[in-house]
């Protein structure tokens, strides 16, 4: 009994799958070097290769449901995006954004001459044989073979189908053959594990129009060679113990492997995207579509915002349009703000097509739950923004739903594609005066019962009016979820206070003029923070001891009320001390 | 003798289960396997139970009949196996819902009978349906002195939760784990509110990823015959049994870093870690091997 094992050949990539494989909605289960992949086609035609198997519990992805944007695992749920393989949504914990990066492995991906090639080896340059491209390329049905690598390779050198084959030359699993009057063939071995591996062949040069050589006619020729010839290799091998070289297990990052929810990142600019593209989506409102210089962008979950750092030095929040699946690029609204303090007005007239700008990451302060059974979104102007990003999930997950846009007028509502995408959804309320649009909100507002929740993003007063409304028709503070564009309320830096950072075994003394945040990070912590005005929600602390004076926009009555949560960037203290969780 | 396939003592000294005795035709030798090795065994209502490794026929092994299945042991047991105080009650229906063979192991299906999070998704509109997925805060304890995992006020909207249930209701669900390799649940009853309906998963170990998955009910239930209430617990575990035989490896991680814990994982988390502190290596990959 032979038995050799496969090791590392020199070539790193390998063919996986044929292209044909990947069909629609389905997941395919790979094999290579003893690791199991599950390789995927998302509606958008891009294909991932990815370890087939899910990080929460190890079960296997290639049973996942492939839903043309994402993978959701059979088990409990988890969403996986397309390319960058991050989990979206964690269904047990919908309240949550997946607040730590929690990332399935990937492979690269080359899809060429019919087939899908990958390497186990990251930092290994594309190394993929050429193929003659010489007429028309056929790939051929894949055989397996139960036999190790060098002995498929050995046998594989005397392969012919019809006489017609010569061996040209032979490099790394690859064979190549010249046709003496029909088409040539290119030979490969995929080396799935120690004792099995997969014969893939590419015929080229076929002559489409010769009428005599149908492609089924030369398709059946080879499968029925490989199949003698698999017939042969392994009964002079004879049976194999099943390969027992289990590949090691690729740890989780040590924060993913607690419970406890790591620390979020601090106000970065680590992206850089070019604008693909810049457009009117309405009126007093640009669209951007922006895309990574390298790789790939990191998934924007619905409610999520990036931080844009603009030429002109100021950084500016703006929300994510983006439905899921929409991975390859940020689609961002901006409307030109009359009172501009240099953002909008930067991206309206400043910033084109082609520029380079720097991103934060996206983070997410404002989570669409999926686990009611009515979500009512009620958007006033550019507050759209989030909203459509929710209400295209909802959509794409078949939850009930609908989207009520404020607008001046029809004009004024922006992204007619994605509303119109949307269909009858979508409620548009155009030209109402204050009277008028309160009224309407009473109506909308007006059928509260369990299993529903609200969304509200819009100017100050709308969304101040839309919650008092809700109150008073019953709607529980926890079920009305919503987020400012910004802090309209004046903030008293007046007071001077002490803060102990309980973790980090530090006392900190905050003056009058300086806030919270300013004095942290004095100190050498290390603390996350977005829109600095109390409205975002990223600079969140929980209070231990000690009485916040609440100056945000962020937090709803009830956590107020309770004390135990500070926005740093402008709340201050009533009480002397201050005991935070930092 | 050669040595035993397995040689971890934890796991050699424990008490397993073998078969149901309502299924074993009295008075006549059978045989199974237990942690790779072939097992007699016999059961008659005069002479009780035996067990004893095949081709010894002369060496007994330890034996005990309780809640309806015959158990041994490869090593030295304890006296006696944990307790199921409602098994004794009189007015409880229990019977064995069914002896099915998985391709996982003991570890695996416990963490998957401790569940709750995948009821949306693997038992859609039975014992769970979206968008009611959310798994809210329960409690874990591990008791030093029962030496036991315990989770109480675990709580999760079901659309039918038993047979006898036709509507859907929140359910509370408090679970045991008194044995490596045996977990029992208990659930509001639809019969009689005030009281738990009990169902328990006895594991036995063929091999490192393989069981045979004993189920044993005590319910209260005077509607169903028990065919009915059988083929319930039989529909929801063909259920969960695709997924067991494709999670990866079969065994059992240790190491807390090789899978991604959510506080709905917090019962999973407290049992690898009680699995960690006993030293166990059967069915498991210990931490740092």
């Amino acid at each position: 009994m032979t038995r050799t094992q496969p090791g590392l050949p020199g070539r790193a990539w390998h063919p996986v799958a044929s292209s044909a494989d990947v069909v629609l909605r389905h997941v395919f289960q790979g094999r290579l070097l003893g690791r199991e992949l599950a390789v995927w086609r998302a509606d958008d035609g891009y294909v991932n290769v990815w370890e087939n198997r899910c990080l929460h519990r190890g079960v296997r992805l290639s049973i996942a449901v492939n839903d043309g944007r994402e993978l959701k695992c059979q088990y409990h749920g988890w969403r996986y995006s397309n390319r960058t393989a991050e989990c979206t949504y964690i269904p047990a914990h919908p309240a949550d954004a997946p607040a730590r990066t929690i990332c399935n492995r990937t492979f690269p991906v080359v899809e060429r001459h019919g087939l899908v090639w990958t390497t186990l080896e990251h930092d290994r340059p594309e190394d993929l044989p050429v193929l003659p491209e010489r007429g028309s390329q056929l790939p051929l049905r894949a055989v397996t073979v139960a036999a190790p690598a060098a002995d498929v390779v050995g046998a594989l050198r005397s392969y012919d189908a019809d006489d017609d084959l010569r061996l040209a030359s032979e490099s790394d699993l690859l064979l190549r053959f010249d046709g003496a009057s029909g088409p040539g063939l290119t030979l490969l071995v995929q080396p799935s594990d120690a004792t099995t591996c997969v014969v893939r062949g590419v015929l080229h040069g076929v002559d489409e129009a010769d009428p005599d050589v149908s492609r089924l006619t030369l398709l059946r020729l080879h499968n029925r060679a490989l199949n003698r010839l698999r017939a042969r290799v392994e009964s002079e091998v004879g049976p194999l113990e099943p390969g027992n070289d289990e590949p090691e297990l690729e740890l989780v990052p040590e924060e993913l492997a607690e419970l406890p929810p790591a620390t979020r990142p601090g106000r970065s600019a680590s992206l850089r995207v070019r604008v693909e593209r810049k457009w009117s989506a309405g009126v007093d409102v640009a669209g951007f579509a922006l895309a990574p210089l390298t790789g790939h962008l990191p998934v924007a979950q619905p409610g999520a915002h990036v931080d844009v750092h603009l030429p002109n030095g100021c950084v500016r929040q703006y929300s994510v349009v983006n439905a899921p699946g929409e991975d390859d690029r940020y689609v961002l609204g901006v409307k030109r703000e009359p009172e501009s303090r240099g953002g909008s007005a930067c991206l309206h007239d400043t910033v084109r097509e082609g520029d380079v700008l720097a991103l934060s990451e996206p983070r997410n302060n404002f989570p669409l739950r999926r686990d009611a059974e009515h979500t009512l979104l009620v958007a006033g102007g550019i507050g759209v923004t989030p909203l459509l990003a929710m209400a295209q999930t909802l959509a794409h997950h078949g939850l009930d739903h609908e989207l009520h846009y404020f607008a001046q007028t029809e004009d004024h509502l922006a992204f007619h594609d994605r509303l119109a995408a949307l269909g009858d959804s979508v409620r548009r309320h155009c030209g109402l005066d204050v009277a008028a649009t309160t009224a309407r909100l009473r109506e909308i507002l007006a059928g509260h019962a369990p299993g529903r929740q609200v969304y509200l993003c819009g100017p100050g007063p709308m969304i101040e009016a839309a919650r008092e409304i809700a109150a008073e028709c019953g709607w529980p503070v926890e079920k009305v979820h919503f987020e400012y564009f910004q802090n309209g309320q004046e903030i008293d830096k007046d007071s001077s206070f002490e803060v102990d950072l309980a973790r980090s075994c530090l006392t900190v003394q905050v003056p009058p003029g300086q806030t919270i945040l300013e004095a942290v990070r004095e100190a050498g912590v290390t603390m996350p923070s977005s829109c600095e005005q109390g409205a975002c929600g990223t600079c969140i602390a929980r209070v231990i001891e000690g009485e916040p004076v609440h100056q945000d926009v962020y937090l709803n009555e009830a956590e107020k009320a309770s004390g135990e949560a500070i926005m740093t960037c402008v709340s201050r203290s009533a009480s002397p001390r201050l005991v935070l969780d930092l | 003798m050669p040595t035993p396939p397995c040689t971890d003592p934890v796991v050699l000294n424990l008490w397993h289960p073998l078969s149901a005795v309502a299924e074993t035709a009295a008075g006549q030798d059978h045989t199974t396997t237990l942690l790779e090795e072939q097992i007699g065994y016999a059961w008659s209502p005069d002479a009780g139970a035996r067990a004893w490794r095949t081709g010894a026929t002369q060496h007994q092994l330890p034996t005990l009949v309780r809640y309806g299945y015959i158990w041994t042991s490869l090593g030295t047991p304890p006296k006696d196996l944990f307790s199921i105080p409602e098994y004794d009650e009189p007015d409880r229906r229990n019977m064995n819902a069914s002896t099915i063979g998985v391709h996982v192991s003991a570890p695996r299906a416990i963490e998957n009978f401790l569940d709750m999070a995948h009821f949306p998704f693997v038992h859609t509109d039975v014992l769970g349906s979206e968008p009611h997925t959310e798994v809210v805060e329960y409690d874990v304890d591990v008791s030093a002195e029962r030496d036991e995992v315990l989770a109480t006020r675990c709580r999760m909207f079901q659309p039918k939760a038993s047979a006898s249930s036709s509507a859907g209701a929140e359910v509370e669900y408090v679970y045991r784990v008194p044995h490596p390799y045996c977990s029992i649940l208990y659930k509001t009853s639809g019969d009689d509110p005030g009281r738990k309906d009990v169902i328990a998963v006895f594991l036995q170990p063929v091999d490192q990823e393989h069981v045979r998955a004993h189920l044993l009910l005590s319910v209260l239930d005077d509607a169903h015959e028990d065919k009915e209430i059988r083929n319930f617990q039989q529909s929801i575990f063909g259920q969960d049994k695709p997924i067991l035989e494709n999670q990866f490896p079969k065994r059992l991680p240790l190491d807390p870093r090789s899978e991604t814990p959510i506080r709905a994982d917090k019962s999973a988390v407290a049992y690898r870690r009680w699995l960690s502190g006993k030293g166990i290596t059967y069915g498991v990959i210990p931490a740092g091997r």
